[in-house]
């Protein structure tokens, strides 16, 4: 693979100039062509993007008369896209090689060990999939071939299996299951990554709290998680929102709210390791503060495992927020999530399965990514991975 | 500018004097009393040499200096005094500690594999040191930190600041501990067996570099081993410990051409001798006692060839003339010391 890589390059380099052009016109087709993953993937995106530019020119146009927020940001996503394609194929493609040949690889590169996440397979699939979730997400006014709440003649356009004009078929109201589908990927995504975003820092907050402090704040603390950790979540989940309105905000508070805890324990058994470290010592023995010992030598090495942690939580996150919306208690129709999808679509799995499958099939794929660039970022963060810590 | 600094120094109070140090550590057994009475003066641009067995309580001397023993369960008993330039450290509120610790203070361990943050780089972990005490700004202390790696041996200093500690070998990761306890111009260096984990030719040049910097700097250094060779190449003068008690002291000749204490005559016999080819090296009998429980009068009795009945009353620090001093009632009583000691 490296030798027809190497080759690629020295023609590339004889014929000089097309070869510029060619990263213009079709960024990542020679790394594609020397066997690639990420050559593939820049293509597959730049042609995506252009695709849906011409395609569908006159809904992007109209962005500019009378675009909402979300309008504008599938705008600003198409044209960073765009932008990054070449740029990425120009300077890490076709630069890569030389940096793996080369011994210059020594300064700069950090304590984590890409290649091993490169290595891994399943972890990369995981990480396009995502990268493709994302991408769709973002652009999803201009995917979307409907109004995901717009119901025509009810009786006439619903329970349409699918076909060219529906993709995914319709509803029970004739609305679209792929337009509905696809703003579910935004409300399910933007649920998951807030809730954890909260549940991080939360856990983070505590478990450095209760770990530099020790002693008998460090054993009330953990208590108070263990009793926390004694609900099961789901239960936790459906007291909190049944005190209140259901709104889009509760439910991704009260996900943050009950996703903390474990992050509370990983941070708190890093900080008890790593405080005990001799760098940690030789800190103090330099004389700096315990602020300053917390959050410049303690948690940057503690936060290895919480990144893995966050990922898995993503979708541990959006499968929660799917459960409660399935049972009622989540998202509100008509606004769609994949959760109340699947729940609309439960009791008439049988005549119109498409209402159900899709988003379960969503649900499925995006979880199971996320677990698998979880599982990617354990071994590349492993320490027994990284050069020289042997 | 630092001979100025010297006669200031010369008139006033020694640089650092440490009297009558305990550090104890709460434990099931009672409380272990690792180090256990210790005094030591140290003078401006002076080499102390602190040698001992492992356990015999130097290091932890080292760390309650600048009071970085953990507590609980360590303390750092009533009574006992660090004074730096008169100034009692063991007294000092946090905010001055922190300035003392790497200003005034600083500290080389005995693990460059583990004593440097493996998350930041090497240039950003000495930088940050220099920013704390010295309050450059960015800029300068850049420039501070690349002139800092290039004196301590460090090829391509540029280069190399931008390295992780885990893309250096074992010698390079001390050097930069070194250039980060030197970041602040201390006017003491505590190094903690700086060169026990290296290669016997990369100890060399560590130690060499220690003495040069200790030359162009006019620093003081307490220097920890148990590695009696390390000792006689840079010290001035030596204190032997044993079970948390210094048990000799005296200018480095003295104390290896005649050594007083049979603890001292024991360790200067264990080392390997080219000259002087044996089948076997010689090896103190038995080993340091458990700290929790040190034996009755000298705490040396149990291992000593030369012991008697006045041993169980403990001897102290007994001045010997030349300004050399031992824990031995062989002192008093030289007629006491058996020539051939027998094997």
């Amino acid at each position: 693979m490296s030798g027809a890589g190497a080759a690629g390059r020295a023609s590339g380099r004889a014929s000089g100039r097309p070869s510029r052009w060619l990263d213009l016109l079709l960024p990542g087709l020679r790394a594609a062509r020397a066997g690639r993953a990420s050559g593939a993937a820049v293509l597959g995106t730049w042609t995506l993007l252009w695709g849906l530019l011409l395609l569908r020119g006159a809904r992007v146009a109209a962005t500019f008369r009378s675009g909402g927020v979300d309008d504008w940001v599938a705008l600003a996503t198409l044209a960073l896209g765009l932008a990054a394609c070449p740029i990425a194929a120009r300077r890490w493609l076709e630069a890569a090689p030389r940096e793996d040949a080369g011994g210059s690889r020594a300064a700069g590169s950090g304590p984590v060990d890409w290649a091993a996440f490169a290595r891994h397979r399943q972890a990369s699939v995981g990480l396009v999939l995502l990268g493709a979730l994302l991408l769709i997400a973002l652009l999803t006014p201009y995917l979307a071939p409907y109004d995901p709440n717009a119901q025509h003649a009810v009786v006439a356009t619903r329970f349409l299996p699918p076909s060219a004009a529906h993709p995914l078929g319709t509803d029970r109201f004739g609305r679209d299951v792929l337009s509905r589908a696809l703003y579910g990927a935004r409300i399910s995504l933007s649920i998951g990554f807030v809730a954890v975003a909260i549940a991080v820092s939360v856990g983070t907050l505590v478990g450095a709290g209760a770990g530099m402090a020790g002693g008998l704040a460090d054993t009330v603390s953990m208590r108070g998680v263990d009793l926390l950790l004694s609900f099961p979540r789901l239960v936790l989940l459906i007291a909190l929102v049944a005190l209140f309105e259901p709104s889009l905000a509760l439910v991704t508070l009260v996900l943050g709210a009950t996703g903390w805890m474990g992050t509370a324990r990983i941070v708190r058994g890093q900080v008890l390791s790593i405080r005990e470290e001799d760098y940690v010592q030789a800190a103090r023995a330099l004389g700096f503060g315990r602020w300053r010992i917390l959050t410049r030598h303690v948690l940057p090495n503690a936060l290895t495992p919480v990144i893995v942690a966050a990922t898995l939580g993503v979708g541990n996150t959006i499968l929660a927020e799917a459960a409660l919306s399935f049972l009622g208690l989540g998202v509100q129709p008509p606004t769609a999530s994949w959760g109340n999808m699947v729940a609309s679509g439960r009791d008439v799995m049988l005549h119109a399965w498409w209402i159900a499958a899709f988003p379960g099939v969503a649900i499925v794929l995006t979880v199971v990514s996320f677990n698998l660039v979880g599982d990617g970022l354990r071994d590349a963060l492993d320490p027994r991975h990284a050069a020289g810590l042997r | 500018m630092t001979g100025r600094r010297e006669t200031e120094r010369r008139a006033g109070p020694p640089l650092l004097e440490v009297e009558d140090l305990r550090t104890w550590f709460r434990g099931p057994g009672g409380d272990a009393r690792a180090v256990d009475g210790v005094s030591f003066r140290l003078e401006a641009g002076e080499t102390l040499g602190l040698v001992g067995e492992s356990g015999c309580g130097k290091s932890v001397t080292a760390l309650s200096l600048l009071r970085l023993v953990p507590d609980p369960p360590g303390r750092v008993m009533p009574g006992s005094s660090v004074r730096l330039r008169g100034e009692d450290l063991l007294e000092a509120d946090a905010e001055r500690l922190r300035e003392v610790r790497g200003g005034e203070i600083a500290m080389v361990f005995q693990e460059p594999m583990t004593s440097l943050n493996p998350v930041l780089t090497v240039g950003r972990q000495v930088d940050e040191g220099i920013r704390r005490h010295r309050g450059l700004g960015a800029r300068e202390a850049a420039e501070e930190t690349v002139r800092l790696l290039g004196r301590v041996g460090i090829p391509e200093p540029e280069e190399r600041r931008r390295a992780y500690p885990h893309q250096l070998s074992g010698g390079m990761r001390q050097r930069v501990m070194i250039a980060m306890a030197l970041a602040c111009r201390p006017s003491i260096l505590v190094a903690d067996e700086p060169t026990t984990a290296l290669d016997v030719t990369v100890q060399a040049q560590i130690l060499e570099l220690l003495a040069d910097l200790q030359r162009e700097m006019g620093m003081a250094i307490l220097l920890i081993t148990h590695d009696l060779g390390i000792v006689a190449q840079v010290a001035d003068r030596v204190a032997v410990m044993y079970a948390g008690k210094i048990v000799e002291e005296a200018d480095v000749e003295t104390l290896y051409r005649r050594p007083l204490h049979p603890y001292t005559e024991g360790l200067l016999a264990a080392v390997p001798d080219l000259d002087r080819r044996r089948d076997r090296l010689a090896a103190i009998p038995g080993r340091v006692p458990d700290p929790a429980r040190w034996p009755e009068g000298c705490r040396f009795r149990p291992r000593c060839p030369h012991a008697w009945g006045r041993c169980g009353e403990e001897p102290g620090l007994l001045e010997a003339g030349g300004d050399r001093r031992a824990r031995c009632w062989l002192v008093r009583e030289p007629a006491r010391r058996r020539e051939e000691v027998p094997e």
